[in-house]
């Protein structure tokens, strides 16, 4: 399988002026970072604040361009400057705060905006916008000013922004750490539904541990570097590592983990409730 | 100090087409050191509801006395009100100017009229109880990364000595250290200085670990007000209204359905893994007999 994002030796500083110093200060964000994510593929990226996610997830759709080492995004180096808008179109970004990323006032105008961008025609735009808005369960609220939806619906609005733009992937930083529990489930399921029968390719980025036990792949990063990776119950069964990094793991993987370490028998890197109902009652 | 809402009633956009009622009959009263959580999904009213805790939105009608006085009334001094109750809002980091933490930190008692001196001391030992090491003191705001940031615009209100502490989701976005070394800071101000906290929060989680009671406000109505347990106890109930029980609330109702003699009620792993390891030597005894 092709790799839809593929990183090598990547690394980037951000520069910083101060009035002492005539060199400016170098902080290194990312530090010779490897990453191949396959078509499809459904990516978490875990980490505390200021290890360094966001500066990646940036790269990804060129927001940021590696100071060393090099990015490619469907096979596009993002740091050739002719090919920006190649890649933003292949790589779409959700960001956490629903308010700061619509900018139309009614639902299909706000969607519309970005093919509208790509120069589709008139009549594409609308049948792009009206799929897209069908993929996130808002065809409904087409006609809706934005500013009258709940967060988790601005959120679905957003995602469905990108949506028509025909992406080949989605990168998602902390989509949810401003919505309520509803919020944060809609969503996920809509998140999961485009990775599940579109085959568009997911990078998440969370602090919810119970948003990834889905995840394809999970990533942890620290000090701009990989520091775990693995299936999520690979990284999850290593409870005492991810604390080291000031994460955690799901409350129920923590329970399990509890139990084991006081010696019931059940297996180490339980996810969900499900799971661990069935390993205590076994029917 | 002791604050009581009766009959509150906030109605947004009066006379116009676009009226919403907000809080509809709210009643009331936050003694002195509770820890309570506020939950509500998005637009429940939370966040009005708390804003008229401090004077900064008046009730449309109803009354809202501290310490049996109406803050409303001619004569109260709402600015005094304003430092006794401490709110800190959402992303308070936006909120940091100075240049450099303690600067910032000392605006709010600067704003009370304190000696420069005064000021000083405030700040420094609201930021010592807030965790912020002393060599951060003169960096730029700018420069910490989320948490501290977080935890110095806590300090700015903490500085101004309320007594009654106001957060309005303060672990939005912050990692789980973050969140947990925060809400332990929390809970060990209100344990030692003896404050009222009120926690809104989206995290089931959190409040279930942290808050003594719990208030769920949906459609501007409080649905629910009692102990978290209790609370939790309504799991199905709180979905309807787009929230949700902690994930071991979850597991325990499975478990007790399989068969497996546990404590429904517990919230905590802590609490969840005693009741099962109970239940299990209970159940493995129960075999052998």
């Amino acid at each position: 399988m092709a790799s839809i994002i593929r990183a090598s030796k990547m690394g980037y500083d951000y520069v910083r002026y101060t009035d002492e110093s005539e060199t400016p200060e170098r902080i290194n964000a990312i530090r010779s970072l490897d990453l191949s994510v396959e078509k499809g593929e459904f990516i978490a990226v875990l980490g505390h604040n200021g290890s360094g996610k966001s500066t990646l997830a940036k790269h990804i759709n060129a927001l940021l361009v590696p100071t060393s080492g090099t990015m490619w995004v469907d096979g596009v180096d993002t740091g050739q400057e002719e090919d920006l808008w190649k890649v933003r179109q292949k790589a779409g970004m959700v960001f956490q705060n629903p308010d700061n990323q619509i900018i139309g006032s009614i639902v299909d105008e706000d969607v519309g905006f970005g093919p509208e961008n790509l120069g589709i025609p008139t009549k594409d735009i609308w049948e792009r916008v009206d799929s897209a808005l069908k993929k996130v369960g808002m065809l409904g609220f087409r006609d809706r000013s934005p500013n009258r939806l709940s967060g988790g619906q601005k959120q679905r609005v957003a995602i469905a922004g990108v949506v028509a733009m025909h992406p080949e992937c989605i990168v998602l930083d902390e989509p949810t750490a401003m919505l309520d529990p509803n919020g944060r489930k809609e969503v996920l399921e809509v998140v999961r539904e485009l990775n599940k029968t579109e085959g568009v390719t997911v990078i998440l980025i969370t602090h919810y541990m119970e948003e990834v036990v889905f995840a394809d792949h999970i990533y942890v990063m620290d000090k701009g570097e990989i520091v775990m990776e693995g299936t999520p119950r690979e990284v999850f069964s290593k409870v005492d590592e991810l604390k080291s990094y000031r994460l955690t793991v799901p409350q129920v993987t923590e329970l399990a983990h509890e139990l084991k370490r006081s010696g019931v028998k059940i297996p180490e890197g339980i996810l969900t409730a499900e799971e661990l109902v069935q390993a205590l009652c076994p029917s | 100090m002791l604050i009581e809402l009766k009959n509150v009633c906030y109605t947004y956009g009066t006379g116009t087409v676009y009226e919403v009622s907000a809080l509809n009959n709210i009643n009331m009263e936050i003694g002195e050191g509770e820890f309570i959580g506020v939950i509500g999904h998005t637009g429940s009213g939370k966040s009005t509801l708390i804003q008229h805790l401090n004077g900064l939105m008046r009730p449309t009608s109803g009354q809202i006395l501290c310490n049996g006085k109406d803050i409303w009334e001619a004569g109260f001094d709402l600015r005094s009100l304003r430092t006794h109750v401490g709110l800190v809002f959402q992303y308070p980091e936006n909120q940091l100017f100075e240049t450099d933490v303690l600067k910032d930190v000392m605006f709010g008692p600067k704003n009370q009229g304190l000696s420069p001196d005064e000021c000083e001391m405030r700040a420094r030992d609201a930021l010592k109880q807030s965790g912020i090491p002393e060599e951060l003191y003169t960096s730029s705001p700018f420069e910490l990364s989320g948490g501290q940031k977080r935890r110095v615009a806590i300090a700015g209100v903490l500085a101004m000595d309320p007594e009654v502490l106001i957060l309005d989701e303060p672990t939005a976005g912050l990692d789980p250290g973050g969140r947990d070394e925060l809400l332990a800071q929390i809970k060990h101000l209100r344990d030692k200085r003896g404050i009222t906290v009120i926690l809104v929060s989206h995290s089931m989680e959190d409040v279930a670990q942290y808050a003594t009671r719990l208030i769920v406000v949906h459609e501007g109505r409080i649905a629910y007000d009692a102990p978290p347990k209790k609370v939790f106890s309504h799991y199905l109930e709180l979905e309807k209204m787009g929230l949700a029980a902690p994930q071991i609330t979850y597991v325990m109702h499975a478990l007790k359905e399989k068969g497996l003699k546990v404590d429904v009620t517990a919230m905590t792993v802590d609490e969840a893994k005693r009741s099962i390891l109970m239940s299990l030597s209970m159940r493995a005894s129960g075999a052998e007999a």
